[in-house]
């Protein structure tokens, strides 16, 4: 069972459709014992950084969270923002991040207005990705994926093992992260058609 | 690299998909749920549900079927029409749609995009106007399914809708709308030019040369009516969608 954390924050609708359409069985919660039993974790998000800290510790799941990824390798899914959350901080807050992925979460804009940059903020487009390392959520995906994108932060990772996918605008940044069963994409794999339909199936398969 | 959006703008009136022509003549097209469908299986980039009875009729978004289409749907989905309140917003992103369209809302209640872009964020909200060209080739901005005159220059509102909070303008040119004849290059510039958010470009688009060419507007999305529900000028509907 995929449990998906709620933190009251986006359209978790989405997520549900597009797990139940590739044959998987989830359930929407933010109890943290259905969270301790949960088998695979999906975090999505939108909205601010802090908020959804905040949201995370208030109701104890912060703790949790890393318990299951770190130490019982719970496979777990960050989508967007809740990719975001995996890292260590973000430029668009003040709070901690979870930490659980060597990296950081940057701003478009600032990077920018440093290099001179012209491009709108958010990245709000379908963008390409390159593959960096082969593994089970990339495996098979199509050479000519492409993913639909909406976010105004970046992440950096701090070790280029981290980095799973590559896209780029303005510049390269991360589109994907990994860390043993820790995974976290940038883009929304719930309203990518068939590419997202695969990527989230292979999650679905682990 | 990043690919700039078509994203087929649809009509409902009660159940209803319709195509219009200046915002009048409503000409049926068909069932939502149907065309929808259609359109997830042709891989759209995004899709927009205009409600255009539901701010001019005084009723709700049409929350049942909002859920079906969101069902069916595997992209991007945006939904304007008859959004008043936060409340009303937060449950259509809930139900599975991306973005929510405020028009006429925004000119009465003024801090209602404040208010969705403050918890949701800004790229949930769409700051949509529609804009009529008068004969002397002045810009005025409609309400109310372009019934209402509002008082507010079309330039000004649009940096006032980006100001407010929205994290995606789209234009409407009333005087283009269902016409096939282009879109109108000279508003969407100027406001393009004014505004630092994601553009999305509406009204008139009659083929792949007119989509091309407000392409290089800088707009990030053209919205396509007539062009992708008819099968050509004057004849009969045909669902299509060719890139």
């Amino acid at each position: 069972m995929i449990t998906i954390i709620d933190l009251n924050i986006g359209n978790i609708g989405s997520v549900v459709n597009m797990i139940k359409h590739v044959g998987g069985i989830c359930k929407v919660s933010s109890d943290p014992s259905e969270i301790k039993k949960a088998s695979k974790l999906i975090l999505p998000g939108v909205g601010s950084f802090d908020r959804a800290m905040k949201q995370l510790r208030e109701k104890q799941l912060e703790d949790i969270i890393v318990e299951k990824a770190k130490i019982q390798k719970t496979p777990l899914l960050g989508i967007c923002l809740g990719m975001q959350l995996l890292t260590n901080s973000s430029e668009e807050g003040e709070e901690k991040g979870l930490g659980l992925i060597n990296a950081e979460t940057l701003s478009f804009k600032k990077a920018f207005d440093e290099k001179e940059i012209m491009e709108r903020i958010p990245h709000m487009a379908w963008n390409d990705i390159r593959v960096e390392q082969e593994n089970d959520l990339t495996k098979n995906l199509m050479e000519s994926s492409r993913f639909y994108f909406v976010h105004s932060y970046y992440v950096k990772c701090s070790i280029k093992k981290n980095c799973l996918m590559t896209s780029n605008y303005g510049f390269d940044f991360a589109s994907a992260i990994v860390k043993n069963n820790i995974y976290g994409v940038q883009f929304h794999p719930e309203k990518s058609h068939k590419y997202g339909k695969k990527l989230i199936s292979n999650f679905v398969k682990l | 690299m990043v690919r700039k959006r078509i994203i087929p703008c649809l009509l409902l009136q009660n159940e209803s998909l319709v195509k219009t022509t200046r915002f009048k003549k409503p000409s049926y097209i068909g069932d939502a749920i149907n065309t929808v469908r259609i359109f997830n299986e042709f891989e759209v980039d995004e899709l927009i549900l205009l409600d255009i009875k539901a701010t001019t009729s005084k009723t709700e978004p049409n929350f049942e079927l909002l859920k079906d289409i969101a069902s069916e749907c595997f992209m991007p989905l945006a939904y304007g029409g008859g959004i008043k309140n936060l409340a009303q917003a937060k449950k259509i992103i809930e139900i599975g749609f991306e973005k929510v369209i405020i028009n006429s809302g925004a000119y009465s209640c003024n801090d209602l995009i404040t208010q969705i872009a403050n918890e949701l964020g800004n790229q949930c909200v769409i700051g949509s106007l529609d804009v009529k060209k008068s004969f002397l080739g002045n810009y005025f901005v409609y309400s109310n399914s372009g019934n209402q005159k509002e008082k507010i220059n079309p330039f000004q509102w649009a940096k006032e809708l980006e100001s407010l909070g929205a994290g995606e303008i789209m234009i409407t040119s009333i005087t283009q709308e269902g016409t096939w004849n282009g879109f109108d290059m000279g508003l969407i510039e100027k406001i393009t030019k004014q505004v630092n958010v994601p553009v999305i470009a509406h009204g008139g688009a009659g083929s792949n040369k007119d989509i091309e060419e407000v392409f290089n507007l800088n707009v990030n999305a053209a919205a396509v009516g007539s062009m992708v529900v008819y099968q050509n000028k004057g004849m009969g509907v045909l669902i299509n969608f060719k890139k």
